[in-house]
């Protein structure tokens, strides 16, 4: 094993890590802040039974609301008892993993703007496109 | 392109802890919710900031920029989607960790469609099909996994259309 190699790279991910610190603090920060200011109850009460605008709502609360995927699980299953459909619930489970509008800034930050705001919104249609698939084949739409 | 010993991550989190004090106004409970809720998640990503920071190191000591760019450059092809999304499906922790080591590969010339895809891929998350079969059942989890799946590679695809169309500059501070 080359040492001085070795040392580099240790150094050299140290300073990578170290660069992105203060990005990801603040990104923590802003997750745990809109997880105590954002009541959960609000979520069903923004679906008007409509099929087409359900999934766009379910896809712009999914790419707001940031958090453990299982608790989309959790909230989407709720959703879904209380008369959402599969396919706007599909959208919102998809956006919650894939859009991120609170981790937005630290994403422009360190990957860029331009590929931060083409990768989300790209991923926003698909949450939309998937969800119209998925509900397809299940006959839920 | 911003320098690389641009401020602009101190002045976000700045910015963030100017808005603790915004909503501290408004209510102090829910901030210090915020900042248990903050602190037990900070704890329970250190394993992930080791394994990060492990991957960097490794990736620096073993990996040429060269040997990146060819299995995961402009000219990977199938190789390099299918690298994308099967990596996005096995890792771990919240997407914002991933963003160092994205970071330091989009330094390297990996594709941004393969980053784009590797993050879109994340949302298959094997450890939790449990609770999606569950909630969803067992033909709505792999439905929406292999849909997932599929969508990962054309997102990606769309995400370099997109950069294309919003022009050439991807400002990014380090």
């Amino acid at each position: 094993m080359d040492y001085e190699r070795l040392k580099i790279s240790l150094v050299k991910a140290g300073r990578a890590l170290w660069g992105t610190f203060p990005v990801l603090l603040g990104a923590i920060l802003l997750i745990a802040l809109a997880d105590s200011f954002i009541p959960q109850e609000l979520y069903a009460s923004l679906f008007s039974g409509n099929p087409f605008i359900d999934p766009i709502v379910g896809s712009i609360l999914g790419s707001i609301f940031a958090g453990n995927p299982s608790t989309s699980y959790i909230l989407g299953g709720e959703l879904v008892d209380s008369g959402v459909s599969l396919l706007a619930v599909t959208a919102f489970l998809v956006s919650w993993v894939t859009v991120g509008v609170v981790q937005f800034p630290a994403e422009a930050l360190l990957l860029g703007k331009r590929f931060a705001l083409s990768r989300n919104i790209a991923a926003f249609l698909f949450s939309i496109i998937v969800a119209i698939a998925v509900s397809s084949v299940v006959g839920a739409w | 392109m911003v320098s690389e010993k641009s401020n602009s991550g101190w002045y976000f989190l700045l910015a963030v802890l100017a808005l603790y004090l915004i909503a501290y106004l408004f209510s102090s409970e829910k901030v210090f919710s915020s900042l248990d809720f903050f602190s037990a998640l900070i704890l329970k990503l250190l394993p992930i900031f080791v394994l990060i920071f492990a991957l960097l190191a490794f990736a620096n000591y073993f990996v040429k920029p060269k040997t990146l760019a060819a299995h995961m450059g402009h000219d990977s092809g199938l190789k390099g989607w299918s690298i994308a999304v099967l990596t996005g499906i096995i890792s771990t922790g919240p997407i914002y960790m991933w963003y160092p080591l994205l970071n330091d590969m989009q330094r390297h010339g990996v594709r941004n469609g393969l980053l784009s895809a590797f993050l879109y891929a994340r949302a298959v998350k094997v450890p939790l099909f449990p609770v999606l079969i569950l909630y969803f059942g067992l033909t709505y989890t792999v439905l929406l996994s292999a849909a997932i799946i599929v969508a990962a590679p054309l997102q990606g695809m769309l995400t370099e259309k997109l950069m294309e169309l919003f022009g050439n500059e991807n400002s990014r501070i380090v």
